[in-house]
């Protein structure tokens, strides 16, 4: 390796051969890097901000006396009693489970179907109108889908179901389930869409060319070649379906009960955490702290399944070139 | 079809499977749509209740200048609607410019490397962190202060402002740096080569043609941020009146309509209803021209 070869006279440094640089623009020059690398920083800090928030919180919930860590995670019973409160985070996952897996069954399929559709049938005029559609349907507010569970699917739930029989309550986990997993349409639609396309033409083509159907193409070269991505997307939107909190405090109310009917209220873990803000719990109480112990574990949950989606996205991925 | 069909008759089976199967695709992708054009008939109509185009749009006008009250006929969303004003002024003036310099960080001063792909795996984690999750994070840091009292904010509207803030932060980073990504290297060098300074290589040529990806971004975030509800129900946003200053006590459009929405008083439904409407003329509006700027400007970048 030989030191590049400069014809100028070595005398001078290189730094005053060049007279264009004014002394603003060598503040501004030495000032913006600091600044740029402080606004990188806010996002490390928010991370460790909310680590070190619900990780002291929490520890400070469990060395309460009323408290156990035994009985907060196998406990199946939340009680408000005064003398020995009851902290069960059990029935709190087992509602966070009901709308994860019962929105999965609604969104996932359709989502997929619907990626499907956008990269492999649909006309290029349509899809330029599907796309941005299902984009504006991704931007309505949780809030929304709530109104609209206690508005218009509950209702029509009652109306199918009570003349077989069934009693539907006013706040249930189907309805809930229903509205969020057409929330999370959007989502699985549009990042399993990006890796639909993102595979080559190449492989169509020769599979094409073996005379294969539409049909085969799709569900037998292009859906395994976009396997991983595909599979990182379910899980994003299992991870928001956990994490999804108006929608749910609306539709299926704040009943914490593991039960298997799923026209009853039941409560998730987000649901947890706005009753226990907006109810009468005093600061520094047992049941005041209980939602960072709560907040902790959701936040454990939805990073165990956004990092496993980047591993499953990075470690299966078919590389083409 | 090409003509090359003619010659290509595999078994009835598989002729058959791959219409149905066509078929089943295309209707899931009209749930969505489908799904958009109930959700607003519906919100219409529990507004409107039969009444004309011009008394909807009275009703509007009234919850819109009304402030929030017991009685459904007097209640309103004046406070709401100026909160998120407020909000919305607040976040773009935080998150954007932090997000945007995030990014620039990010993509042209760090050198690539472990320590950039551990940022970059935290950005990617902290978008998908529940958003009620930052609103322990506004109660326990801006609202409570950490238990200081110096430093507690109390539910103030700079807490729900900062909150917000931090919760879009990595919305904006991302939608940034992939504009940033999309702007040629040759344009960089070009700038380079003719003398200019690296900041002034950003400021004046690679950011000016990222611009509209940024703005896609920016304005994305900021639906986001309007439409948020849960976190500002953990930072405390209750108020009833307007705010008038950054430490006064607030509250937001979406949160009102939960209020609204959770009252027993089915009177109260059409005023949810009406808040709704306002909420989404809002957001849509912003997400339809955020859509537009990336269609019309982000195509030949892109390609």
């Amino acid at each position: 390796m030989s030191a590049p070869t400069v014809d100028a006279d070595p005398a001078v440094l290189p730094e005053t051969l060049w007279a264009g640089r004014s002394r603003m623009l060598m503040i501004q020059e030495t000032l913006i890097g600091p600044f740029l690398f402080f606004c990188a920083l806010v996002t490390v800090v928010t991370t460790a901000g909310i680590v070190l928030v619900l990780g002291t919180e929490a520890f400070r919930f469990f060395q309460m006396p009323e408290v156990s860590a035994v009985d907060f995670f196998f406990g199946t019973k939340i009680e408000d009693d005064p003398v020995s409160p009851r902290f069960g985070l059990l029935p709190l996952l087992w509602g966070t489970f009901v709308i994860a897996f019962g929105s999965s069954i609604v969104a996932l399929p359709i989502g997929l179907l619907s990626a499907i559709y956008l990269s492999e049938y649909a006309p290029r005029r349509l899809r330029s109108v599907l796309k941005p559609a299902l984009e504006l349907l991704a931007g309505v507010p949780t809030i929304v889908y709530g109104y609209l569970a206690l508005l218009l699917v509950t209702p029509v739930l009652k109306r199918l179901l009570e003349p077989l029989g069934l009693r539907v309550e006013t706040f249930n986990s189907l309805s809930a389930c229903l509205v969020v997993g057409v929330m999370v349409i959007p989502m699985v639609s549009s990042l399993s869409e990006d890796v639909l396309s993102a595979v080559p033409r190449g492989l169509r083509e020769a599979a094409y060319g073996l005379g294969a159907t539409k049909f085969e193409v799709s569900t037998r070269i292009v859906l395994p070649a976009a396997l991983s991505g595909v599979t990182a997307s379910f899980i994003l939107a299992i991870s928001r379906a956990v994490g999804e909190t108006m929608a749910v405090v609306l539709a299926a109310g704040i009943r914490p009960q593991i039960t298997l009917n799923p026209l009853t209220s039941i409560e998730t873990m987000t649901a947890y955490i706005v009753a226990v803000t907006n109810g009468d719990a005093s600061e520094g109480s047992a049941k005041y702290q209980s939602l960072f112990a709560v907040g902790l574990s959701l936040f454990a949950i939805t990073l165990v399944l956004n990092i496993l989606s980047g591993l499953v996205l990075r470690r299966y991925r078919e590389v083409y070139n | 079809m090409s003509p090359s069909d003619a010659h290509f008759s595999p078994k009835a089976s598989r002729r058959i499977l791959g219409p149905v199967f066509g078929v089943a695709c295309f209707l899931a992708t009209m749930t969505g749509v489908v799904f958009l054009s109930i959700l607003l008939g519906a919100v219409l109509r529990a507004a409107s209740q039969g009444a004309t185009l011009a008394e909807t749009f009275d009703l509007l006008g009234r919850l819109a200048r009304s402030t929030r009250s017991r009685d459904p006929d007097l209640a309103g969303f004046k406070a709401g609607i100026a909160g998120s004003l407020w909000l919305l002024g607040l976040v773009f003036a935080l998150a954007i410019p932090v997000g945007v310099g995030a990014a620039v960080f990010l993509e042209e001063y760090m050198p690539p490397g472990r320590l950039r792909r551990v940022i970059q795996m935290n950005i990617a984690n902290l978008a998908a962190v529940p958003s009620i999750v930052y609103g322990i994070l506004g109660l326990a840091v801006f609202v409570r202060g950490l238990g200081s009292s110096r430093l507690a904010m109390g539910s103030a509207l700079i807490a729900g402002g900062l909150t917000l803030a931090l919760l879009v932060l990595p919305v904006v980073v991302i939608a940034t740096q992939e504009a940033l990504r999309t702007v040629p290297s040759s344009l960089r060098q070009a700038a380079m080569a003719l003398g200019a300074t690296k900041w002034q290589v950003i400021r004046d040529h690679v950011f000016p043609s990222a611009l509209p990806g940024v703005l896609t971004g920016a304005i994305l975030s900021l639906s986001r941020a309007i439409g948020e509800t849960a976190p500002l129900l953990m930072v405390g946003a209750a108020a009833t009146k307007v705010p008038t200053g950054l430490k006064d006590r607030f509250t937001a459009l979406p949160v009102e309509i939960y209020k609204y929405a959770s009252e027993a008083n089915p009177k109260f439904q059409v005023v949810a209803a009406g808040g709704i409407l306002l909420l989404l003329a809002l957001l849509l509006t912003m997400n339809a021209t955020a859509i537009i700027i990336r269609n019309r400007y982000g195509r030949s970048a892109r390609g």
